[in-house]
């Protein structure tokens, strides 16, 4: 039965998305490929801001600096990569991700630590980060590998699908080739044990504490990947974090993974962000007004998560 | 191998929560084959000596020795890697997986638990079931299972047979039994006399907190544990037999019929009438929990009817049960008190609580209000900056207290004596005889059963969520209302 | 040491009075001189619009909240107050200014005290929804101009025989507050509920109803605070009274308010933005990049938080 309903939830977001390209093709007739394709790069950051924020929303935690982790892998990528776009670049990749990640894992180690609740240490993290980000760069600048930028900019044509976004490629590999493997793996049961209940999961022999900075590790990760693929979509590093948090909050919520903990997976989080994404397009679309888009935007996010309030506190009951 | 040293020797292990001493001494021995039963009356820590012992809890103090080496069990984990492994009363699976994920989380054999699993009587057990879905009884026997499979030297059951159906019960006996046999031991809790005596050598008995001695398994054993659990009760004060209880007379103040909520409480009915202290008695949860919160309007019914002087009433949040006159003095007293601030703040909450009394406070007329209130209890103002540093029983008259300030005609006193000091109980029995006689009505909630003639004028009795019994109070003697408690008498027989 | 750590969880207003005339007398041997009437007014002036935007961070963290939305809510009543000036007059757009705030802190008390939304994320959704509202008003009234009044000028800015004039409007604010914190039974009923929100309810507290009223109340504050601010600054602008956003919760943490709600007051915060501000001149005085202060801040936060459950923790 449960299952049926997680099922069912994933499905009414696929379906709202379809009807939403069929709106999409019925306002602009000439929606194509490339309109698909400029999608899913505007999509990419927000949909590893996501990933990150659901892993950790599972876990039963909330990240409020993942924006600014964001932010601080953003510039990293962007001033080491300035003269150095050959093959050093994939190697600066990797030491970005790997900051991310002990960024991450620092947020867990502070909360298990200080035993302060997860919202306040990382609405501190959030200053902190924003900070370091801003002492790496303090204006936009840098530069990013022209051939890593190939890697998300265009489509990749696959026989029978036409052009696959490569953006939306590079997305699923690397969802795919993080979250399945630890999905499996007794440290995301433990995951979903610590975020579903705490307390049993101490008892079935989980040790919380490490299970919770994993979590947060992970997101610091996924944000790294979103901090790339910021840089490397516009070229250049950008110091202040751009509207992600509130994004991702929306999005995992939208996306039935229950503020709370223990319950949701990733896949509709990341349909939900097409959907957030798709609408603000169609937006544009009928030449609303960008400022008043932002306004529907940031009301659909607010109603989204009123009704996710209202859900977690109907499931408390 | 006759000098073999015990499985598990506890001895003075000591916890405390805050100003709470939940153990002092408490103390067990247990040796390979032996089913041993650790028995104690309500919060006599059974519970979190078994935590202790399982590393689910740390103790403050007192050795543990495993095999007759020395040992701090720092987390279950740990407990499971030398051989103990325990049942806790509440179900320790997590509510979002499944039945297979539970047991890899564990790192339980899938084949063995299935195998146990038939033991017990679940030969079809579908794993891929969430666990969120399975009734209680199946949740029970699948943490059973579990402990099972991973074939322990000390099994640990707490109260696991309390929400179980009678077949089930006879399949975890057996179990049990079998355990012993091949060599492995039990520490088995439980308030049922005919299970401890049909499976135990022996019981080790708690009494607040402390091991106060063990009892053979023989015949007679019942009455010496029974006296053991109460100790020498101290009868302080006036009890009911001595006191002229009047015949409620008139129409009822709170008259609840056929009241039900979450399964656990499921038909109640009684009349409280002005003037009167009625007795409720329970063992833990049967339902007297729900009762009091469907009252005081803090949960909200599946069914049944709330009369208050003869119109039906309809709580959707406490504020609703306060202006019909029915104030909650909750159990645990951190749900009822604001730790961080004063003594006044405390006692003044409910003033302040309407919208319309959100301006300024009229100082001088509260003040005088609480000092009368202080006065009359008698609270300890030497730490009244903030509560949380009062003791237990000092906190306790603050929640009493605030509502004698405040004023109402029913007060909900839910164990208002648990973990506080004997000086206190004694002024909380006549302050709650003085209300009625004031008028007011209360219903008592008490987890010690002589309190049921020291401070009430009739008492009911819930088993399984129903009224099984009810009696005045100077008939309501310790073994007649035990054996009520356990469901031996009246309707339920 | 048990009774030092008493005496500063009873007085938190000590140790903050003496870190404060210790960055005084600091400030003084970096830079002898320094410290006099013009400074301190300086000093006095700058520190109002931060203490009055830390009072919505005060008054909702006793509860166990934050208003992220507060800097975002002045910002549009200063900016909408200032376009209006031309068609309203100063006393009728200044009316009218507040209105937006207050409806910014009602919908916030709706979606905390109706939905049960944290209110961490709704305040920065609804701060989000105001700054697009703000640009889209802008494109609006961008021919008309915009004023600041004489009279808010005055009260940003003005001295008199050397003292601030935005004393008279803080001095009866900051003494309405502490009144209200601890004598009215408002401001009890914002201290149980950040202590225990589960014992106000079985005392017969209704929760939205505290919640609503509390960040409609914020909402006023922000909108009063962003008033005084564009006095000062003189420049209405998109992001007025942004950079206050994170010093104002620093303030309201520093000064001893629980960010977990029940236990602080607004004398601390009033200290506490002192001190900010205080900082602020030495960071600048020392070249201290915007980065570095903002890690200094998030720093602060935390090991404030972290030292204060460190003495309630103790049993």
């Amino acid at each position: 039965m449960k299952a049926l309903r997680k099922h069912g939830w994933i499905t009414g977001l696929a379906v709202i998305l379809a009807l939403l390209f069929v709106a999409t093709k019925l306002i602009q007739p000439t929606f194509g490929a490339s309109g698909v394709e400029s999608l899913a790069r505007a999509a990419l950051p927000f949909a590893f801001a996501t990933v990150a924020q659901a892993v950790v929303v599972i876990a039963g935690g909330i990240d409020l600096s993942i924006a600014s982790m964001m932010a601080v892998c953003s510039v990293t990528a962007a001033v080491l990569m300035e003269g150095n776009g050959g093959a050093a670049s994939l190697g600066i990749v990797f030491l970005v991700l790997a900051m991310g990640a002990a960024m991450g894992a620092l947020n867990g180690l502070l909360i298990v630590v200080t035993r302060v609740p997860d919202i306040v240490v990382t609405l501190a993290m959030l200053f902190v980060w924003e900070g370091v980000a801003l002492l790496i760069l303090n204006a936009p600048g840098g530069d990013a590998a022209e051939w890593m930028r190939g890697l998300i900019i265009g489509g990749l044509p696959i026989p029978g699908l036409g052009g696959v976004p490569r953006a939306l490629v590079v997305l699923l590999i690397v969802v795919a080739l993080v979250w399945v493997p630890i999905r499996r793996a007794r440290v995301g049961l433990s995951i979903y044990a610590v975020g579903s209940d705490a307390l049993a999961a101490f008892r079935s022999g989980v040790n919380v504490g490490r299970t919770r900075i994993v979590a947060y590790g992970l997101a610091g990760l996924f944000a790294a990947f979103g901090g790339l693929s910021l840089t490397l979509s516009t070229g250049i590093g950008e110091p202040i974090p751009g509207p992600y948090l509130l994004a991702s909050v929306a999005a995992v919520v939208l996306g039935g993974v229950v503020l709370g903990g223990g319950k949701g997976g990733l896949l509709g989080p990341l349909i939900a962000v097409f959907i957030l994404r798709l609408v603000r397009m169609d937006l544009t679309l009928l030449s609303v007004d960008p400022n008043v888009s932002a306004i529907i935007e940031g009301t659909i996010m607010v109603v989204v998560v009123m009704i996710g309030g209202l859900l977690a506190a109907k499931g408390k009951l | 191998m006759t000098d073999e040293a015990p499985l598990l020797e506890a001895s003075g292990v000591e916890k405390r929560f805050g100003a709470v001493v939940a153990l002092e001494a408490a103390a067990l021995t247990i040796r390979r084959g032996e089913i041993v039963a650790l028995m104690g009356a309500n919060g006599a820590g059974k519970s979190t000596f078994v935590k202790i012992l399982t590393g689910a809890l740390r103790a403050d103090g007192g050795h543990v020795r495993i095999r007759g080496a020395d040992r701090v069990v720092g987390s279950p984990a740990e407990a499971r890697k030398s051989g103990l492994v325990p049942v806790y009363q509440e179900p320790s699976l997590i509510p979002d997986l499944d039945v297979t994920d539970n047991l890899r989380l564990g790192g339980t054999d899938a084949a063995k638990f299935t195998r146990w699993m038939s033991e017990l009587g679940f030969t079809e057990m579908d794993l891929a079931a969430q666990v969120a879905t399975l009734p209680l009884a199946t949740l029970r026997i699948i943490d059973l299972a579990r402990a099972l499979a991973s074939e322990p030297d000390v099994l640990l059951l707490d109260e696991m047979t309390a929400a179980l159906p009678t077949d089930l019960v006879e399949a975890v006996l057996r179990v049990v039994q079998q355990q012993a046999e091949a060599g492995r031991s039990v520490i088995y809790i439980s308030h049922r006399f005919a299970e401890i005596a049909q499976v135990c050598q022996r019981a080790v008995v708690l009494r607040d907190g402390a091991t106060v001695g063990e009892v053979p398994i023989e015949a007679g054993a019942e009455e010496r544990i029974v006296e053991m659990m109460l100790g020498e009760a101290i009868k302080p004060g006036e009890t009911a037999a001595q006191r002229a209880t009047p015949a409620p007379k008139g129409a009822p103040r709170v008259a609840v019929k056929g009241l039900g909520a979450t399964g656990k409480l499921t038909d109640v009915s009684f009349a409280l009438h002005p003037g009167e202290v009625l007795g409720v008695v329970a063992l833990e949860g049967q339902g007297q929990d729900e009762l009091f919160e469907v009252l005081a309007g803090a949960r909200k019914p599946d069914r049944g009817v709330i009369e208050v002087e003869g119109t039906a009433r309809r709580f959707n949040h406490p504020a609703d049960a306060i202006r019909a006159g029915l104030s909650f003095v909750p159990g645990n007293r951190a749900d009822a008190l604001a730790m961080q601030q004063s003594v006044r703040d405390n006692l003044a909450l409910p003033f302040s609580a309407r919208a319309r009394a959100w301006g300024p406070i009229n100082m001088r007329r509260e003040g005088e209000a609480v000092a009368r209130t202080i006065e009359r209890l008698q609270i300890d103002t030497r730490a009244q900056g903030e509560v949380g540093r009062l003791s237990g029983g000092n906190q306790q008259k603050v929640t009493i207290g605030r509502w004698l300030a405040h004023g109402c005609d029913t007060l909900l006193l839910f164990d208002p004596t648990r973990g506080i000091d004997v000086r206190t109980k004694r002024q909380i029995y006549p302050l709650v005889r003085e209300l009625a006689e004031g008028g007011a009505s209360v219903l008592f909630y008490s987890s010690e059963l002589e309190e049921i003639q020291l401070a009430c004028d009739r008492c009911i009795v819930i088993f399984n969520g129903r009224v099984v019994d009810s009696m005045p109070a100077a008939e309501a003697d310790e073994p007649r209302l035990m054996r009520a408690a356990y469901g031996l008498t009246g309707s339920a027989a | 040491m048990l009774r030092f750590k008493a005496l500063l969880r009873d007085h938190p207003i000590i140790p903050l009075l003496v870190l404060l005339a210790l960055l005084v007398g600091t400030l003084e041997i970096m830079r002898p001189g320094i410290v006099g009437e013009r400074w301190i007014a300086n000093t006095v002036k700058f520190a109002i619009p931060l203490a009055m935007l830390a009072a919505c961070q005060t008054l909702t963290m006793l509860t166990g909240g934050i208003d992220l939305s507060a800097a975002i809510v002045a910002t549009i009543s200063s900016f909408v107050m200032a376009t209006l000036v031309p068609f309203y007059g100063a006393a009728g757009a200044i009316v009218l200014s507040l209105i937006p705030a207050v409806l910014i802190g009602l919908l916030n008390g709706i979606g905390v005290g109706l939905f049960r939304v944290h209110p961490l994320i709704i305040t920065l959704g609804t701060g989000l929804i105001g700054t697009g509202c703000l640009q889209v008003y802008q494109s609006t009234v961008i021919a008309t101009g915009s004023e600041v009044p004489e009279a808010l000028a005055w009260l940003g800015t003005g001295r008199t025989w050397g003292i601030p004039n935005a004393l008279v409007l803080f001095l009866p604010f900051a003494a309405l507050i502490l009144f209200a914190q601890r004598r009215t039974g408002f401001g009890r009923l914002l201290y149980a509920m950040g202590d225990n929100e589960g014992a106000a309810r079985l005392a017969g507290v209704r929760g939205w109803q505290v919640y609503l009223a509390l960040y409609a109340l914020s909402g006023l504050i922000a909108g009063v605070a962003g008033l005084l601010y564009v006095g000062l600054i003189k420049a209405p602008s998109l992001s007025l009274a942004v950079p206050l956003m994170l010093p104002s919760v620093a303030a309201a943490v520093i000064g001893g308010t629980s960010i977990f709600g029940g236990r602080g007051g607004y004398a601390g915060t009033i200290v506490g933005a002192l001190i900010l501000t205080v900082l602020g001149t030495m960071l600048t005085l020392l070249h201290m990049p915007e980065g570095a202060r903002r890690i200094l801040f998030g720093g602060i936060i935390l090991g404030v938080a972290a030292i204060h459950l460190r003495l309630t923790d103790a049993r």
